[in-house]
Order: structure tokens, then C-alpha cells, then sequence
């Protein structure tokens, strides 16, 4: 009766495949945010006299405002990765999970293009 | 996980989940447990604050004047303190997520050693808020 598989006879083998993309995906978006961090803190921690000029001419140069919108995007996606974990930990009926998990998707995408609208207005 | 729950009862075994109170008052967490629900729960408030980082960032650096702006807001203690308690938050979900990016390769897997590097992220982190903090409050 039983067909020859190489899993085993006991396990069962549910999802939908996307738990090595989302895994991978909060690893890449941290390292990304790391070497942002690192730049972030070690100016603030070594600068003195914080002016407008200084800090808005960082965000001003092209390749920073990209490197910012890059870091912010990966961010919202390890947010979403990171928040869904949590939801399905706790939130055990599925209505106000899914309504929980639409609303994140929602509010992160609205995030995204707040943090274009900021990076481009100097 | 459910299976297993079935499999118990199906056989008469008596199930007693872990409550709460358990893991709060009875238990005594180790420093991997330790790092590990506070990532999560730094995890989580950083994702509430979102929105107040997003404003406070817009106001930084839309204009002149709404920097000044900004440097209202963040001079007052109340706020400064919020911020330093984001900072931990932020600077410990830092700490134990390059912790997992070694254990992701391996490294520092054996229970020893996962508990000296979580004893690391707590220290690391705490050194690093509190230089943000000396930096915060003006000491140098």
C-alpha cells in the first residue's frame, strides 16, 4: 500500500514554500540595515554641532537617498516577516489574524511611500 | 504540534501546556530565553513606534524650520528618554539578530557557547544605550 517517498512515512508536508523566501529575505534585509546602522550610529556618536545643512545634505546626495530608500524597503520587509511571526504565534482565530496580517501589508506599503515622500522633499 | 496533542490524548496521557506564570515566575529563563523574547518584544514595539520615527525623521530634514522644529521635540526629557528606550530596543534587536546571523552559519551552536554570546548581546547592546545615552544627554 505504501508508495516508496524519501520524507518518511510520518511526516506531512504542508505550506505554501514561502518559509525559505521570507527566511532568507529577513536575513538579506539585516545585513542591508546593519551597515546603515553602523553609519548612522558612528556619525551621530562622533559629530558635534547637529545642524540642518549637515544632516539634510547627508540625506541630499543621490546615492544616500537611494542606500535610505533601499535600507527603509528591506526594513518594512522584515517587518512584515517579523510581525506575521507574530500574529500566528498568538492571534489563534484565523478572521482577526488575516484582518491583522492585511492591515500590517497595508500600513507597511503606506510607510514606504511616506519614506519617498520624506527622502524627496530635500 | 496538534498531531502530537491527539496522538496524547488518544493514548489517556494527561496534557499540561506551559502557562504563563510558568515561564514568568516559575521558571528561571537562561540568557538565550532572555535575548530571545526581548528581540521579539523590541521587534514588536519598534513596529508601534514606526509611525513617531517616520514623523520625527520627515521633521528633521524637510526644511529649516521644521528642523527647529524637531530639535523642540527631541530636546525635551520626556522625549528624550522615549528615545533612548527605542534606542535599546533597537540597539538589542541589532545585537541578537548578528547573533543569528552566526548561529544561521553554524557558529556558537552548542549550549555553552549560545549562552556566553547571549550574555554578549545583552552587555554589547546595554553598552551601546548607554553611550547613546551619554551622547543623548550632552556628556560629550
Amino acid at each position: 500500500m505504501a508508495t516508496p517517498n524519501n520524507i518518511g512515512q510520518r511526516r506531512l508536508v504542508v505550506g505554501a514554500h514561502y518559509g525559505m523566501r521570507d527566511w532568507l529575505a529577513q536575513r538579506v534585509t539585516a545585513i542591508v540595515m546593519v551597515v546603515f546602522t553602523v553609519i548612522l550610529l558612528v556619525s551621530f556618536l562622533t559629530g558635534q554641532n547637529f545642524t540642518y545643512e549637515g544632516w539634510a545634505g547627508l540625506f541630499a546626495r543621490q546615492w544616500f537617498k537611494l542606500f535610505t530608500m533601499v535600507t527603509f524597503f528591506g526594513l518594512f520587509y522584515h517587518v512584515w516577516v517579523g510581525i506575521r511571526d507574530i500574529w500566528m504565534d498568538y492571534v489563534k482565530p484565523v478572521g482577526i489574524r488575516l484582518t491583522l496580517q492585511i492591515a500590517t501589508v497595508l500600513w507597511l506599503l503606506a510607510c514606504a511611500a511616506w519614506t519617498v515622500q520624506i527622502l524627496w522633499s530635500v | 504540534m496538534s498531531e502530537a496533542v491527539k496522538n496524547a490524548q488518544k493514548r489517556g496521557q494527561p496534557i499540561r501546556n506551559v502557562s504563563i506564570t510558568d515561564i514568568t515566575m516559575n521558571y528561571k529563563q537562561p540568557p538565550s530565553a532572555i535575548v530571545s523574547i526581548l528581540h521579539r518584544i523590541s521587534g514588536f514595539v519598534l513596529f508601534l513606534f514606526l509611525p513617531f520615527l517616520l514623523y520625527l525623521f520627515e521633521q528633521s530634514i524637510r526644511s529649516e524650520i521644521s528642523f527647529a522644529h524637531f530639535a523642540g521635540i527631541v530636546s525635551h526629557p520626556f522625549a528624550k528618554i522615549v528615545l533612548l528606550g527605542l534606542s535599546w530596543g533597537y540597539l538589542h534587536h541589532f545585537c541578537a539578530g548578528i547573533r543569528h546571523l552566526f548561529m544561521d552559519n553554524h557558529m556558537a551552536l552548542d549550549k555553552d557557547a549560545a549562552q556566553r554570546t547571549a550574555r554578549y548581546v545583552l552587555i554589547v547592546s546595554l553598552v551601546l544605550t548607554l553611550l547613546v545615552a551619554l551622547k543623548l544627554f550632552g556628556v560629550f
